[in-house]
């Protein structure tokens, strides 16, 4: 009785006294690196492409460390639901795994001035690669018209003549092949079934889209497919390079050589790839060219685009833009991206007609 | 009971009395309010999907009836399927608990089957990647080896086994200590008399509980399914991590191959969907609502007509 008289009020101090303590701990650490110049003030608001979420929390920190005045919100809902977003004014900029239609172009865009319209400034760029984990087979050769039979359904066995062919060395099994694609809509579903429409176009009919088109064994997010293709048997499989972990992946074939995704390779075929005819001179739209035959290249990549107007209503907020997406693009953001997020960073060259387009921005 | 003596006798309210009924009150027009509120948003929000245009919808489906058709088959398909496989062992269980088990061992095993109800789904979604697919996907291969001519269990079986199989068994794990609770609850009820009538008549204890508890306890056992198989029908996110989803009617059981949820759908597309697509997946949920209200009316019809011979009265 007497102990619980008085030992729960010790207990209560004891455990108050802890949290206030460590409380004065964490404020103590944060003004501790307020040694910032910046000038720049205000919100900033996007929406967007889930896949550059992460990529876009590592810039949000890095870029608020540097200028305590400004606060960053990326809210990832979506590529389509980002543009939407961004043309009716709800936000500042728009992240998206594809470039604006010429449907949407030829619109108004609330946030920015009257008569002005946006640009696409491609800003991340995500090697996918194919993984896969069969029995005894560690390198694993692959061109677009196989990987489009294997994931259409039309090859069924890992011992096909079509697989055997490009890897005469490898002991394939006679088993059957379980290809696994996103069950959730996604943008790297987009740009892979792109790749095959472009690069395999007498075998993969349907057109692009964030839904897998055909059957097979579907998983929920990246996360997903790695883990299905890791505890599965016989597996095969496309997810964002960085996630793969310790799986194996595929090289694919690029004029007449067998390429594996390096970083370099990615960056290189966006930057080797041609802006979308049509459009505005300072819309980096990029054609991806997934037929390319540059062994230096890597085909099968997912480029997103930071989505800004030329001319913002509001002067103060296009400042803010144009610092943020300037930071996105430079080395320093790459690289915060790289080690955040996997991203391959940019080229020098298209760091530069970034920036171009940026300097123009008001 | 005559309006006379109604109007004449009026007993004093006191102030804990008014506060008291108006509480219940308050409490029981709020919960109509919720349903209500969510039923019309539903509504509202789900009117576009059923005029949207063709290409809004992903795949071959061209109209809302075709997109939502084997979401509806995939939910109950796999709650029915679980709740084949919960049922019996949660009857199992609380039978065990009620009346065999001694008396320390029932109440501890009781708070296990209580504490299954309190892990995440999430967690169950993980075990069911991470353990169960793999540990039961050579038990696949040989079911389908040798009873393949049997059209649910037909080939090609899925190489992970994250099969519409494996998330019935997931969403039995998760319904069971719902139905088990219940069922162990109504069992407990049963009149003592009863049960020591039955055995004096020289029943023994199976044959006692066949007589005097399982009638006793059947409208319970049904209401606890069916508690069991709202949740089971209403269940995201496991089934989200854990099946391998396609876009048609699939009978078969242990193909990669496997119709989706409703519930996991939504979960699956709402964060990429924009404009109408938000739409047409929400009025997938709304059809949700309608399956559950018909099942929980089917429910009650069966509680209410089995209500007399069930040996409660």
């Amino acid at each position: 009785m007497n102990f619980k008289r008085f030992g729960r009020p010790a207990v209560i101090a004891i455990a108050a006294g802890l949290a206030l303590s460590s409380c004065a701990a964490n404020e103590g650490a944060t003004p501790a690196d307020d040694a910032s110049a910046s000038t720049l003030t205000g919100t900033l608001n996007g929406a967007g492409a889930s896949s550059m979420d992460a990529a876009q929390q590592a810039w949000i920190a890095g870029f608020q460390t540097a200028n305590t005045g400004v606060t960053i919100n990326y809210e990832p809902s979506g590529s389509g639901g980002g543009r939407e977003a961004f043309i009716a004014g709800g936000t500042d900029f728009a992240g998206s795994d594809s470039y604006m239609s010429e449907e949407e172009l030829a619109g108004t865009f609330a946030s920015c001035a009257p008569d002005s319209k946006a640009v696409d400034l491609p800003v991340y760029i995500s090697p996918i690669a194919v993984i896969f984990n069969v029995d005894g087979v560690d390198e694993l050769n692959m061109d677009a018209d196989t990987l489009a039979k294997i994931f259409s359904g039309a090859i069924t066995t890992w011992d096909d003549e079509a697989i055997v062919a490009l890897n005469p060395d490898a002991t394939l099994p006679s088993e059957t092949i379980n290809a696994v694609h996103r069950s959730d809509d996604s943008g790297t579903t987009k740009n892979f079934t792109d790749y095959l429409g472009q690069a395999a176009a007498d075998v993969w009919t349907e057109k692009a889209s964030d839904t897998f088109p055909f059957g097979g064994e579907g998983a929920k997010g990246t996360s997903g497919v790695v883990d299905a293709v890791t505890n599965g048997t016989n597996m095969i499989g496309y997810a964002d390079a960085s996630q793969a972990g310790s799986l194996s992946t595929a090289k694919l074939k690029v004029g007449d050589e067998f390429v594996a995704y390096t970083p370099e390779a990615a960056a290189e075929v966006v930057a080797g790839s041609p802006l979308v005819e049509g459009r505005a001179a300072d819309d980096l739209a990029l054609d991806l060219n997934r037929k390319t035959t540059n062994p230096a290249e890597y085909p099968l990549v997912l480029v997103s685009y930071a989505i800004v107007c030329n001319e913002y209503a509001d002067p103060a907020q296009g400042e803010l833009v144009k610092a943020y997406i300037e930071y996105i693009a430079s080395a320093a953001g790459q690289t915060v991206a790289e080690e955040a997020a996997g991203v391959a960073p940019l080229t020098a060259e298209l760091e530069a007609n970034v920036a171009a387009v940026l300097a123009t921005v008001k | 009971m005559t309006t006379a003596a109604a109007t004449t006798i009026k007993a004093r309210q006191r102030p804990g009395d008014r506060i008291f009924s108006s509480a219940t009150l308050i409490a029981g027009g709020l919960i109509l309010a919720v349903l209500a509120a969510v039923a019309i948003f539903l509504l509202v929000e789900s009117l576009p999907a059923f005029i949207a245009d063709p290409g809004e919808f992903s795949g071959d489906t061209t109209n809302f009836w075709s997109y939502v058709g084997p979401l509806v088959f995939g939910t109950i398909y796999s709650a029915i399927l679980a709740l084949i496989m919960a049922v019996p062992v949660a009857i199992g269980i609380a039978l065990f608990i009620s009346h065999f088990a001694p008396r320390k061992l029932a109440q501890g095993l009781g708070y296990l089957v209580d504490l299954l109800a309190a892990v995440p789904s999430v967690v169950f979604g993980l075990w069911g990647i991470g353990v169960l697919a793999p540990l039961v996907q050579p038990f696949y291969s040989n079911l389908v080896d040798w009873f393949g001519w049997f059209p649910p269990f037909a080939g090609p079986v899925s190489g992970t086994g994250r099969t519409i199989f494996t998330v019935a068994i997931v969403l039995a794990v998760m319904i069971l200590p719902i139905i088990t609770a219940i069922c162990r609850e109504i069992f407990l009820q049963t009149p003592l008399l009863h049960e020591e009538a039955a055995l004096a008549l020289g029943a023994t204890r199976w044959e006692m509980i066949r007589m005097a508890v399982l009638p006793f306890g059947l409208p319970g056992i049904i209401s606890a399914s069916m508690l069991g198989l709202g949740r089971a029908l209403g269940e995201t996110m496991a089934v989200a991590m854990v099946l391998s989803p396609s876009r048609e009617v699939i009978f078969q059981l242990l193909t990669s191959q496997n119709s989706n949820t409703i519930a996991s759908n939504i979960a699956l597309n709402f964060p990429e969907a924009h404009g109408v697509g938000v739409n047409i997946l929400l009025a997938t949920g709304l059809m949700l609502f309608v399956v559950t209200l018909l099942v929980n009316m089917l429910a009650r019809t069966i509680i209410n007509s089995r209500k007399a011979f069930s040996g409660a009265n």
